[in-house]
């Protein structure tokens, strides 16, 4: 064999396994692509599983039971859409029931979470949200010191 | 596409890019089947907390104890309280931690991972009572504003850790230094990169105390995520805040730490007494250094009836923030008379203090127990709420079960 025909026949080889992995890949990519598409494709299995039936329920994420927003927990009342829609992106509602102030405390917490806590402008809605927290979670005067309340009495056994 | 596989489809992209990475078999996943992340979190499962704790607020996670569930001597996980300003730090990874000293009053600034940390410096282990400065905050008439702590937070855990004086000595302090502040890296609620959520300190002489440690251990595991994963600072006796949780950089100042929290009225009283409800400036606000005399009955649980005639052993934990329980009392007739209970020596400096006592009752009928910590120079707790202060800081009133003899 000539020096010629021996560096012909390498070049085919490589020519050869050249256009397999092209292919290779093509086909690959076709499969990729197909698996985007449609995903069960490779799932290889009979189409008589089991059904976990979880009914699914259509609900609601803004319903009000006993007069209370269920997701949120706070009171059904005037202005409820405007706290939920304000005030419990960056915290909890939980932190909002729990406090008891005045309109002029709430104005200036108000203002503290637009100093510090990236609120923004509240515009209008201010007025609407501080009215809402006010009559419905009004300060309660405990004095200087409340009685104990909601004691579980239980038998101590020693 | 039907449109309900497209409804899972996209949760599930979504989710990938929460949990950053694909979910493998995603489209495999059965109808009905959500991935554990997607469910409403429980935060008892999440932080293997006892089931009796209770959720303050869920974004950011607090979440305190009751009294009952501090009787251990040395607090369990599943019982300590936790306290957030901002969001858990996601993928704290120990392997390339790093904790950086720096600042205006550093001598050289240097950057040790956490194998340095543990290899270079000499360990040491304390129990340390961490209480959070809003302690008992929901008592407070008029009402003071933040999460509404009753009684339960407050633990007593060991940490394990190397000095901070050890570490800051080591990068060098100039003489100039008065205040460290620290770094870490905990999420802003708002998730504004350029926001921290607490950024608090102490002044030099207490950073420099034996028992101000950088802990990596508590109760002699890794601390829990939750705790402070994987580096967090001890500094007992003072606010829980100024023990910072997820640590990668502390600032020696020359000045007062301008941090946040540090200004404004964020753990602040007023430097003067003033009325219930009165207006305060912030320059007449002074930052709150050590905590005050306190005490929990943590045994029996509030509620108990006994049998006339019989007597009733009470125990429960007394701390007195930098200084020591020197007496613990307790009285059944609403502070008309005062017995003394035995107390314990603290382990360790800052470790609470156990005390107990066997307790009679003349009569039928109903009775509350009240108990009284005094501290090293005399100072007991109040029967009544302290000093109204504007955030609801320091409530270190006498702490009270009730009881029936039937």
């Amino acid at each position: 064999m000539s020096k010629e025909e021996i560096f012909r026949k390498q070049i085919k080889k490589v020519y050869h396994l050249l256009l397999l992995l092209f292919s290779l890949f093509l086909i690959t990519g076709g499969m990729l692509v197909y698996y985007t598409i449609n995903p069960d494709f490779f799932t290889f299995k009979t189409k008589t599983e089991t059904i976990v039936s979880t009914p699914v329920v259509e609900v609601d994420e803004d319903r009000i039971e006993n007069g209370i927003h269920v997701r949120t927990g706070l009171i059904d009342a005037e202005g409820l859409m405007t706290v939920v829609n304000n005030c419990t992106n960056c915290h909890s509602s939980k932190l909002v029931i729990q406090n008891r102030m005045n309109a002029e405390r709430w104005n200036a917490t108000i203002k503290w979470m637009q100093e510090t806590q990236n609120l923004w402008e509240l515009g209008k809605n201010q007025e609407i949200i501080v009215n809402y927290l006010v009559a419905n979670y009004p300060p309660k005067d405990k004095g200087r010191r409340e009685i104990l309340t909601d004691i579980e009495w239980y038998e101590l056994k020693e | 596409m039907k449109r309900r596989d497209f409804a899972k489809k996209a949760t599930l992209s979504t989710f990938a890019t929460l949990i950053g990475a694909e979910i493998v078999f995603g489209s495999s996943l059965i109808d009905g089947y959500n991935p554990l992340a997607l469910q409403d979190p429980d935060p008892f499962k999440m932080f293997n907390k006892h089931k009796d704790m209770v959720v303050l607020n869920d974004k950011p996670w607090n979440i305190e104890a009751q009294a009952h569930l501090l009787d251990d001597k040395i607090t369990p996980n599943s019982c300590m309280f936790i306290r957030n300003n901002g969001l858990v730090p996601e993928g704290n990874d120990a392997k390339n931690w790093t904790l950086t000293i720096d600042g205006e009053s550093v001598v050289n600034k240097k950057t040790y991972t956490l194998a340095e940390l543990k290899s270079k410096f000499e360990q040491h282990t304390y129990q340390i009572t961490l209480e959070c400065g809003g302690n008992g905050r929901s008592e407070f008439n008029p009402p003071a504003k933040g999460n509404q702590w009753t009684i339960g937070a407050v633990h007593s855990a060991t940490w394990t850790g190397v000095r901070l004086r050890d570490v800051l000595k080591d990068a060098g302090i100039k003489s100039n230094a008065v205040y460290i502040g620290y770094h870490a890296t905990d999420i802003h609620l708002s998730r504004d990169p350029k926001h921290e959520p607490i950024s608090r300190g102490c002044p030099m002489w207490k950073a420099l105390e034996d028992e101000s440690i950088l802990a990596f251990k508590m109760n002699g595991e890794n601390i829990p995520l939750i705790h402070g994963y994987p580096l967090r600072l001890v500094v007992g006796g003072w606010p829980a805040s100024v023990s910072g949780k997820w640590i990668n950089r502390i600032s020696i100042r020359n000045k007062v730490h301008d941090g946040t929290k540090m200004t404004g009225d964020a753990y602040k009283v007023p430097c003067e007494p003033v009325a219930p409800g009165e207006k305060v400036k912030d320059e007449d606000m002074c930052i709150i250094e050590s905590m005050p005399v306190k005490s929990l009955i943590t045994y029996p649980k509030s509620g108990a009836t006994i049998k006339e005639g019989k007597s009733l052993n009470i125990r429960g934990h007394a701390w007195a923030g930098d200084l020591e329980v020197a007496k613990m009392e307790y009285s059944i007739d609403f502070g008309s008379t005062w017995k003394t209970c035995s107390v314990e020596k603290p382990s360790n400096r800052f470790a609470w203090q156990h005390f107990k006592a066997t307790v009679n009752f003349p009569k039928k009928g109903y009775y509350e127990i009240w108990a009284k910590a005094i501290d090293s120079k005399g100072i007991g707790q109040p029967m009544l709420i302290p000093g109204w202060n504007p955030k609801g800081y320091l409530n270190n009133a006498c702490h009270r079960i009730a009881v029936k003899v039937s």
